[in-house]
């Protein structure tokens, strides 16, 4: 699971440009969105594209990524139960 | 009425080179425009995070902008910029990304004049803005459009000029038109203007 955490923080500053953020600043209780990374609607979408693309999950609800997306750890823990690949 | 306006400042990026009313602010010899640009943005000590997701030609003007806008309180500034290969730069990534998984932040950028969106935000500006594609630099239309708005009181300045990207190559050439100015507002002093780099 750490190393799902870290591989998932690798990701996301890559595929969102944050390049202005290391992988140490990222707390897996960390908001990703608002307060947090301040992450926004482009970014979830982003993030939508890459469960599909990297983990095989296709989100049927958009909606869902809400819940799935609040950290690290929500994220890390909805890829371990959902992958295919 | 008053007819006569005037240019107060312009900037140009080119060459490896950001310039400020003829003066070097940055250079750089990389051929990389991403180098180059981001160390633009470092060395003009820009605190901005959301520049990092922009597209090159985003990037481009918005650091044209940056430079003329840095100490500017007005905030109803129209914008008219124009360019020849539109988003020529993305819409080609987007088309290359559609063979496996588009990508929604390229997306967003498969139009020109989203360049003034980013330039608005940063700079609070909810003014009017037009962005028109043209074979090569139009100093007339540019002129044209700016003395119009001006002149309708639609804005009390405008930020205006040239700002192209394709295939790594770049040229912005942006300027400041308002009621009292260094340069007479005419299209041979932005002509002459665009032409020194």
């Amino acid at each position: 699971m750490s190393e799902l955490k870290l591989e998932l923080k690798e990701k996301i500053i890559e595929q969102l440009n944050l390049e202005d953020i290391a992988i140490e600043e990222i707390a897996d209780t960390d908001p990703l969105f608002g307060e947090g990374l301040g992450l926004d609607s482009i970014d979830a979408l982003e993030l939508i594209v890459m469960l599909d693309k990297d983990y095989g999950i296709k989100l049927a609800d958009p909606k869902e990524g809400r819940k799935i997306f609040e950290s690290i750890d929500t994220m890390a823990g909805y890829i371990e139960e959902h992958r295919s690949r | 009425m008053n007819n006569t306006f005037y240019i107060q400042r312009y900037a140009h990026i080119s060459d490896h080179e950001v310039s400020l009313n003829g003066e070097t602010l940055y250079e750089n010899t990389t051929d990389d425009f991403s180098e180059f640009i981001k160390g633009a943005y470092q060395h003009l000590q820009i605190d901005y995070s959301k520049f990092f997701k922009m597209d090159n030609l985003s990037k481009l003007a918005f650091i044209a902008a940056d430079v003329l806008l840095e100490n500017e309180s007005e905030n109803n500034i129209g914008l008219v910029f124009s360019n020849k290969a539109s988003s020529l730069d993305t819409d080609r990534k987007h088309q290359e990304s559609l063979q496996t998984y588009a990508s929604p932040a390229v997306f967003v950028y498969t139009l020109p004049n989203i360049c003034l969106g980013e330039i608005s935000i940063k700079h609070k500006l909810y003014s009017e803005n037009g962005f028109f594609i043209f074979d090569k630099f139009n100093a007339q239309a540019l002129h044209t459009y700016a003395n119009s708005l001006l002149q309708e009181d639609k804005a009390e300045k405008m930020l205006c000029g040239w700002v192209d990207f394709d295939n790594g190559n770049y040229d912005a050439f942006l300027y400041v038109v308002a009621k009292k100015g260094t340069f007479v507002h005419s299209t041979t002093e932005i002509n002459r203007l665009y032409q020194i780099k």
